[in-house]
């Protein structure tokens, strides 16, 4: 997994939930390529056409609360949204994203300053976000060493069965 | 050291002594469940982990509850997927299509034990707080990982205890303090936190009311929403298991800890309006809401008891022309008992559809969705912009006596003061 992440902004408000990011009419499926397609429906039912391969989600507060449906960080991994950076994440989200190996980056005061369709610049390793186009720097909240070890292996599965080879 | 209920709890767990709010501990598990819409997704990262067997069939409950009986091809596979699973892991706590809500069958069953540290793929498994346990939702790969090797990491979380004092008045229910308490502190003002719903209040409240507070610690961000043990839960545990069980309680002067004082006497029925949980109001606020659709059950409000409370406000009256009302009891069991008791005779005369038990419109994705442009009233816990089914439609909690009082007139309605 790149440590560094550089991507388009697409930006998002406080208390995005995972009814939105992935409706419970779309549950039955579990194929990443077909909950992709669906992303973000129950907020607009057109959004993923804003979506390009590479993007990065810029949101308020409380990201990814309500539901434990991974497919909603799956979705969002596979419509092509390279990390999601948010004032706070929902405490299950946070956990799965991080389990599929979807980076999320807690930037406390970066999203109310940063526009759709800038540019940022991630460093998950030193906690860095960078605003390109604006050039203003942020600091993130830094991963847990061993959640940040999940990560750099893809997720959690390739950690578990990385660490019992 | 002075401990709160959740760390006495996941020090046991984790066999250590004692633990604090911070620390990330590796906890046994001693119940997980899991069911028709997270599981194949379990399943299917359990598959990617080298290993074939899971830690522990018994500890393993398994049932169908979200789109029972299947609705589509595509649910119909999931369960084929599941049930070949469980045949294939020997899983005897497997309740197929017929049994209930998987909030309402843990309990009910006995698979819920005061002290344990219990995890369900569903984010409203902090109900089962209720019991005592330290109870929390999970995603799917980390359902993986416990069916592989019985353990998950938890970070220690802070306690936000909220002492509830005061007499409910009449019609003033469980559900009204709980949408109450998540209007004050606002849809994330426990993330991270483990919930502790105490006081004189709670301490005169059924199992059931109970159940319907520790299903809702997650919509104000909650990990947990716990109740202490005492004599309702023996109560409620002595019909259903003979198992032995540790009764922990939070140490009033534990570091952890923050206490929120709530006066509850002169609490109305609340309602929490679109699109968000905590957009709690007065039930007597909204009163002009007019609706397409009432929905008494789901894992908060589809036990006996609330089957009641309906049924009381029915009696003798027809649901308004134009609005659907639908009664699901949460499981098999309820569904008999309100059927013993006469319950679904009241309904039927009010016009009401009643269903088999599932989760219905909670879901948004089985039966009883509502379309562009509709309102629906449901006794559930989540009212997100297209929870129940068009993104166009708006979704209202409430209790199931306002749920009751409002198929009747058709708008959202207050009970009246007695």
């Amino acid at each position: 997994m790149d440590k560094i992440i550089k991507g388009r902004v697409l930006k998002l408000e406080d208390d995005i939930d995972t009814d939105s990011i992935l409706p419970g009419r779309y549950l039955t499926l579990s194929k990443p390529e077909d909950l992709g397609k669906h992303v973000m429906e129950g907020y607009d039912l057109h959004y993923k056409d804003k979506i390009q391969e590479g993007d990065v989600i810029v949101a308020g507060s409380n990201f990814g609360c309500g539901s434990s449906r991974e497919h909603a960080p799956i979705a969002l991994k596979a419509a092509g949204i390279q990390a999601v950076v948010a004032k706070s994440f929902a405490r299950i989200f946070y956990r799965n994203a991080t389990n599929i190996g979807l980076p999320l980056v807690e930037a406390p005061n970066g999203p109310d300053e940063i526009d759709e369709e800038d540019t940022v610049e991630i460093n998950l390793e030193d906690g860095t976000l960078i605003d390109q186009t604006k050039d203003k720097t942020y600091s993130t909240t830094k991963l847990p060493d061993f959640m940040f070890e999940i990560l750099e292996n893809g997720g959690l599965i390739d950690y578990l069965n990385n660490k019992n080879d | 050291m002075s401990m709160t209920m959740s760390e006495k709890i996941l020090a046991k767990a984790s066999n250590n002594k004692e633990v604090e709010a911070g620390d990330i501990i590796m906890a046994n598990i001693d119940t997980a469940m899991t069911h028709d819409l997270t599981g194949p997704l379990a399943i299917q990262s359990f598959e990617q982990i080298n290993t074939d067997k899971i830690w522990d069939p018994e500890k393993l409950v398994v049932l169908f509850d979200h789109q029972v009986p299947a609705d589509t091809l595509d649910a119909a596979k999931n369960h084929q997927i599941v049930r070949e699973f469980v045949e294939q892991q020997g899983i005897k706590n497997f309740y197929d299509v017929y049994e209930g809500v998987c909030h309402q069958i843990l309990p009910e069953k006995g698979h819920v034990l005061p002290g344990t540290v219990v995890v369900g793929s569903d984010s409203h498994t902090c109900a089962h707080g209720a019991l005592g346990a330290f109870s929390t939702g999970i995603g799917s790969t980390d359902m993986a990982m416990v069916f592989a090797t019985g353990q998950l990491w938890f970070k220690v979380p802070e306690t936000i205890q909220y002492n509830i004092t005061g007499n409910l008045q009449e019609n003033v229910t469980s559900k009204d303090v709980v949408l109450s308490i998540i209007g004050q502190v606002g849809q994330d003002g426990a993330t991270y936190k483990a919930c502790e719903y105490a006081g004189s209040t709670v301490e005169n409240m059924n199992m059931s009311q109970r159940m319907a507070m520790s299903n809702m610690a997650i919509e104000m961000g909650g990990k947990t929403g716990l109740v202490a043990p005492d004599k309702v839960t023996d109560a409620y545990l002595k019909e259903r298991t003979d198992k032995p069980y540790t009764k922990f309680t939070t140490d009033k002067d534990a570091s952890s800890l923050e206490i929120m004082d709530i006066d509850v006497s002169e609490l109305e029925p609340q309602v929490a309006c679109p699109h968000h949980v905590d957009n709690v109001k007065p039930a007597s606020e909204v009163e002009d809401v007019e609706l397409d659709q009432v929905f008494i059950g789901s894992c908060t409000n589809g036990r006996l008891e609330d089957l009641e409370q309906a049924a009381r406000v029915l009696k003798g009256n027809k649901v308004k022309e134009g609005v659907r009302l639908l009664v699901i009891p949460a499981s098999r069991t309820i569904y008999k008992q309100a059927v013993d008791e006469g319950l679904f005779d009241i309904f039927l005369d009010a016009g009401a559809i009643i269903c088999n038990p599932c989760c219905g419109p909670c879901l948004g994705g089985h039966i009883g969705l509502i379309g562009d442009g509709e309102v629906s009233l449901s006794t559930s816990n989540r009212n997100f912009k297209g929870r129940q089914g068009s993104p166009e439609g708006k979704v209202y909690l409430s209790s199931p006596i306002v749920a009751a009082e409002s198929a009747i007139t058709g708008h959202i309605t207050a009970p009246e003061k007695k």
